[in-house]
């Protein structure tokens, strides 16, 4: 990272908490980078996290406001930030099971809302913080704490779910991806509605030691086989496609924006 | 730190009006200069919610409906972080999913106001019936240690009144606050008189301060604002001065939850108010609150015609509890009751306070609050003959 960047750490807080192999750190940096990328204003930027290992990548590391919330809130808390100080950039970053398990609620209806803040989701599949419990992300038969025999639940495909529920500008990628994750951040912090970016982040200590993928380096050549670019995921066959998930970026236009400040919907009396 | 205070022209046009309690909650929501609004719709406070779309669209300021109560309280402490006087309005049901952002609240020392209008519960209830039943869940119902301030109007004129005051005190203690109405409040239609001048308090918001300890001995810090480049550090988890988490310090967690806790409590004298009516020569102390009162106050006046001598000691704080009013009012008193609309809450606190037996009046029956059955009660009290 360019020294200058360091100018919007915490320096005194480093290094961060996270366990040797955890991806959280690589998407720490990738935010402050697509931060400059889009050239934010880190004095106007307010970050909102939820509870959980993802929850600690703004707060405190982040030299900018920081909200770190109850847990599964950080969008309804962002929600009323945003609208109660419009030029706030809001940034929403915080881990699977906050987001889409006890805050799933929210985030449906934040995209539906399609206010103007960006949600970065860091998705490890399970509970980190607490041990390694099964989440609505765990992999069909994924090993957790409390999956020991693998999950039979199903995963949401959460790309899937935010485009459903109307979300602007949808992105996934995987931290191996970097380059692509910080474009797509960079453009996710300055879309013109919601915006949503997916970002898989391995998790050896509790995911890797169930699931014969101990070290990142497991992981990265397990998630290059697995996360593959929509652009050849397009061109797939239904059966090539069975144990693969797409990464990139889907836009969708037109979708009507709410206003921040004032009661402007509804327009004349 | 000391709120600023400003005495402002009323938005709403000074005069006498004819309106519902909810309606007059929002309108006095407006006059404290409420600028945002989440909330959720429940019966019997929607008629507030609606009343302040359309005030919030006048005065240019926010209105959102969010997916449930926990989305509301969570808008609300975003949105007073970003320097908004931000509340919501509920019943029962929606302030126990407001409990997790309440206690949230409490511990960042965000000030948000939240009006409750009561209905008969536990649970669903009766959704358009009457109750006190939220009186401790106002100040216990989130996990843990804090303090809340709560208001309890008998009237339409106190629904405005009061909701300005918890706004003030709000902002004042940096302290979740209510108003804790019932549904026989919130849907009564009564005369309000709006003032020329409204008093509005404002929070210290001076910079480059810490935000969360103070060695002043009020014990509020000021509370910078999102967006002024300081850098905020704000969490729900135990924190330092300034807001770094110290989830492992003892002592900071000591002074932490002391200090939320203690700044409530050592001026609470000066939060807590009251009202006497009769008191001076009774022998039967009635101590009501909310819509109660009205019926106790109407038991007290036939009382006196009957020759028994009755006063009215109405708590109009029950969060922090006019301790040292009441134990003035009910020395030398022979009997004190407590009537209320739930199976005894005020009673408990008034028993606690004066070491005494104290006589529940309970009417639980999703019905306000009658004389009758505050005269009923006394005349089964030892030694009382009606």
């Amino acid at each position: 990272m360019s020294r200058r960047l360091y100018d919007h750490l915490r320096l005194n807080v480093f290094p961060t908490p996270y366990c040797t192999g955890c991806g959280h750190g690589i998407l720490l940096g990738a935010v402050v980078r697509a931060m400059d990328e889009a050239t934010i204003d880190w004095d106007k930027t307010l970050f909102v996290s939820g509870i959980g290992c993802a929850a600690w990548i703004p707060s405190p590391h982040f030299k900018a406001d920081t909200l770190h919330t109850t847990h599964g809130r950080p969008i309804a808390f962002a929600t009323g930030a945003k609208l109660a100080n419009p030029e706030l950039n809001v940034v929403v970053a915080s881990g699977d099971g906050d987001l889409v398990a006890i805050g799933g609620n929210h985030l449906i209806h934040a995209a539906r809302r399609n206010l103007k803040i960006t949600v970065i989701c860091a998705n490890n599949n399970l509970y980190g913080m607490t041990g390694g419990q099964m989440a609505p992300t765990t992999p069909l038969g994924a090993r957790t704490q409390t999956s020991p025999w693998g999950a039979e639940e199903a995963p949401f495909d959460l790309c899937s779910l935010v485009r459903g529920a109307g979300g602007r500008f949808v992105a996934r990628h995987t931290v191996f991806q970097i380059h692509q994750l910080i474009k797509t951040l960079s453009k996710a912090l300055t879309a013109d509605g919601f915006a949503f970016v997916e970002v898989l982040s391995p998790c050896p200590t509790h995911f890797g030691k169930l699931n014969k993928v101990p070290t990142l380096g497991d992981f990265r050549e397990q998630m290059k086989s697995v996360y593959i670019d929509r652009r050849r995921w397009d061109k797939m066959t239904p059966e090539e496609r069975c144990d693969k998930v797409p990464t990139g970026v889907w836009c969708t236009d037109n979708i009507p924006l709410r206003s921040a400040g004032g009661n402007k919907m509804g327009g004349a009396e | 730190m000391k709120p600023t205070i400003e005495h402002v022209p009323s938005p709403l046009a000074p005069g006498d009006y004819f309106m519902m309690g909810d309606e007059s909650s929002a309108e006095g929501a407006i006059a404290a200069g409420c600028n945002f609004f989440a909330g959720y719709p429940i019966t019997p406070a929607s008629e507030l919610m609606v009343r302040i779309v359309h005030r919030l669209k006048d005065t240019n300021g926010t209105f959102i409906q969010m997916e449930d109560e926990i989305g509301s309280i969570s808008a609300m402490i975003g949105a007073s972080w970003a320097g908004a006087r931000a509340m919501s309005a509920t019943s029962g049901p929606g302030l126990s999913l407001m409990m997790e952002g309440i206690g949230y609240a409490a511990m960042t020392e965000t000030p948000l106001v939240v009006v409750d209008i009561q209905r008969a519960g536990p649970s669903t209830g009766q959704a358009t019936r009457p109750g006190s039943g939220d009186v401790f869940q106002v100040r216990f119902g989130s996990h843990s240690d804090y303090e809340t301030i709560a208001l309890s109007p008998w009237s339409v004129q106190e629904a405005f009144d009061f909701t300005i005051d918890a706004f003030n005190l709000s902002e004042a203690y940096r302290v979740p606050t209510f108003v804790l109405a019932d549904e026989s409040v919130g849907h009564l239609r009564e005369k309000v008189t709006v003032p020329e001048k409204i008093e509005r308090w404002f929070r210290p918001t001076a910079k480059g301060m810490p935000p969360f300890d103070t060695e002043d001995e009020d014990g509020v810090p000021p509370m910078p604002l999102f967006g002024q480049g300081e850098e905020l550090l704000v969490t729900g988890s135990t924190h330092d001065a300034l807001g770094f988490r110290k989830t492992q310090d003892s002592g900071v967690h000591r002074r932490l939850v002391g200090r939320l806790v203690g700044k409530i409590r050592r001026a609470a004298e000066r939060i807590a108010r009251h009202e006497t009516y009769h008191v001076d020569d009774a022998e039967v102390l009635i101590v009501a609150y909310g819509f109660s009162a009205r019926a106790a106050l109407e038991a007290v006046s036939e009382l006196r015609q009957t020759g028994v001598g009755a006063g009215l000691f109405r708590p109009i704080t029950l969060w922090p509890f006019p301790e040292t009013a009441l134990k003035e009012a009910s020395a030398g008193v022979k009997h004190i009751v407590v009537p209320e609309m739930n199976w005894g809450q005020v009673v408990r606190e008034v028993e606690r306070i004066l070491h005494r037996d104290v006589t529940p009046i309970t009417q639980v029956d999703g019905e306000g609050m009658r004389p009758e059955t505050i005269l009923d009660g006394i005349q089964n009290l030892r030694g009382m003959k009606l």
